[in-house]
């Protein structure tokens, strides 16, 4: 049967997002564990390392309704697996649905963390390299840099689809653990591939709590010690050509974090844009759930 | 012709029947010298080499919960949900990884070096940083596991594994 194209891109997409749908509601029936000790930050990334062996496995969303663009709700699946102590490697699957317009997948990631020092230091460094190949459609909003702005959201998705990004991003991760608190800092340059274009730059920056210290040794369901709160601020810093703030998005919000006992933890955090060239608000919604010791699963049980 | 041309002659052509052995001979040197070494790194991370990285400030530190029921309840939370699928939820060691109710932990270590590998992990042998874990959290856990006392405590007929990665 011959379709029509968009026809066929429509059912290609539905198609992944299903499987994408089914995958994660087995992992929910059996991965029933609550992710590990990661800080309720959507853009910054924390110093802290996937546990050696475990696999988590998080549903990243973003929604907003630009005021010169139809609203749209940007999806992202994070497949994080910790190789070793000191490595972490992510792959990522980006798309997303824009009202009075259309879904699509619009590419992958595929990130590796390395902690060059392996003892823990008041403020601790890891090294993170990405490939990304995504087109301009990408809505997850997962970094700012350049001049990223409110505009490039507005432009429809036939447009925006056909410029695709082959793109290195590098990051320094900074991360401190003092009393409870995590304090996160991201320094991130950006290149694209397979254009002539500048290096871009932005930041983020990220500091949390959760709200109880010690265990209560009882397995409850609204505990404080299940929770975490915190802020994030991050945006762009302009390219090599034009450094700055100015002309690029800038937001900040709070964020919360709710673990639910042997379950997923849930993450979410209103996210107001400072500045015209940001969005008035991002709702940012994640659900994490952590596979420990993966490997295990295809051993011998009682070993 | 170059100089290059002119040497070009098969190896086999060139060196002699014995002549030949003495390579073999030395690349099995070389293996036993590699095993020999890999030997000493497994004994070295066997007898658990993490306990001499610790400084001596954190080796004197005294846990402030030690003994208390409600942290190590606590504790006991928190090792199901962080530990027990690396250590077994008898916390004998699974797999590979190491028993934490051997000699080592029980009496060689102290709170404060449990602690100490709590912070810093031994990242090149799988153990995990938990630092971002709260302090209270980590002594809570510490609480816990020593509570547990040594493997003779524990049920008969299920042997501890030996404390070989940390």
């Amino acid at each position: 049967m011959n379709f029509p194209t968009s026809n066929r891109i429509a059912l290609t997409t539905r198609a992944v997002l299903r499987s994408i749908l089914a995958v994660c509601s087995l992992l929910f029936l059996f991965a029933l564990r609550a992710a590990g000790q990661e800080p309720p930050y959507f853009v910054t990334y924390s110093s802290a390392l996937e546990e050696p062996g475990n696999l988590e496995i998080s549903l990243k969303s973003t929604q907003a309704s630009p005021a010169n663009g139809n609203a749209f709700l940007g999806s992202v699946l994070e497949l994080e697996y910790g190789v070793k102590g000191w490595w972490t490697t992510e792959f990522y699957l980006d798309g997303q649905t824009t009202r009075n317009d259309s879904t699509l997948f619009t590419g992958f990631r595929w990130e590796n963390r390395f902690r060059p020092l392996l003892r823990e230091h008041f403020i601790n460094p890891v090294l993170y390299v990405e490939y990304e190949n995504t087109n301009t459609a990408d809505r997850s909003l997962l970094e700012i840099v350049g001049h990223d702005s409110v505009a490039d959201l507005a432009i429809p998705n036939s447009a925006a689809r056909r410029e695709i990004e082959r793109e290195m991003e590098l990051k320094l991760i900074l991360g401190s653990n003092v009393h409870g608190w995590n304090f996160s800092e991201n320094f991130i340059a950006e290149k694209a591939l397979n254009e002539s274009e500048p290096w871009e730059f932005g930041y983020a920056l990220g500091a949390s709590r959760p709200l109880r210290l010690d265990s209560s040794g009882k397995s409850c369901f609204l505990c404080r010690e299940n929770f975490a709160a915190g802020a994030e601020l991050y945006g762009g810093l302009g390219t090599t050509e034009g450094f700055g703030w100015k002309a690029t998005s800038q937001y900040l919000g709070p964020t919360v974090s709710f673990g639910i006992p042997r379950g997923p933890t849930i993450f979410l955090s209103p996210q107001f844009g400072l500045n015209d060239n940001s969005a008035k608000v991002l709702f940012r919604l994640s659900v994490s759930f952590e596979v420990q010791q993966v490997g295990n699963i295809f051993r011998r049980k009682n070993q | 012709m170059n100089a290059t041309t002119v040497n070009r002659v098969p190896r086999q052509a060139r060196i002699p029947g014995g002549a030949r052995r003495a390579p073999a001979r030395r690349v099995e040197r070389l293996r036993a010298a590699l095993c020999f070494v890999a030997l000493l790194i497994c004994m070295a991370a066997a007898d658990g080499s993490w306990l001499r990285s610790v400084p001596p400030d954190y080796h004197s530190k005294a846990n402030p919960l030690a003994g208390q029921p409600a942290a190590i309840a606590g504790g006991e939370v928190l090792f199901a949900d962080r530990c027990a699928k690396c250590h077994g939820k008898d916390a004998l060691g699974r797999g590979k990884r190491p028993s934490l109710r051997s000699e080592r932990v029980q009496s060689q270590a102290t709170e404060g070096d449990i602690f100490w590998l709590l912070k810093n992990g031994n990242l090149r042998r799988g153990m995990p940083t938990w630092s971002a874990m709260p302090e209270p959290s980590r002594w809570q856990i510490i609480a816990y596991v020593k509570s547990l006392g040594p493997e003779s405590a524990s049920a008969p007929g299920k042997k501890p594994r030996q404390e070989k990665s940390k």
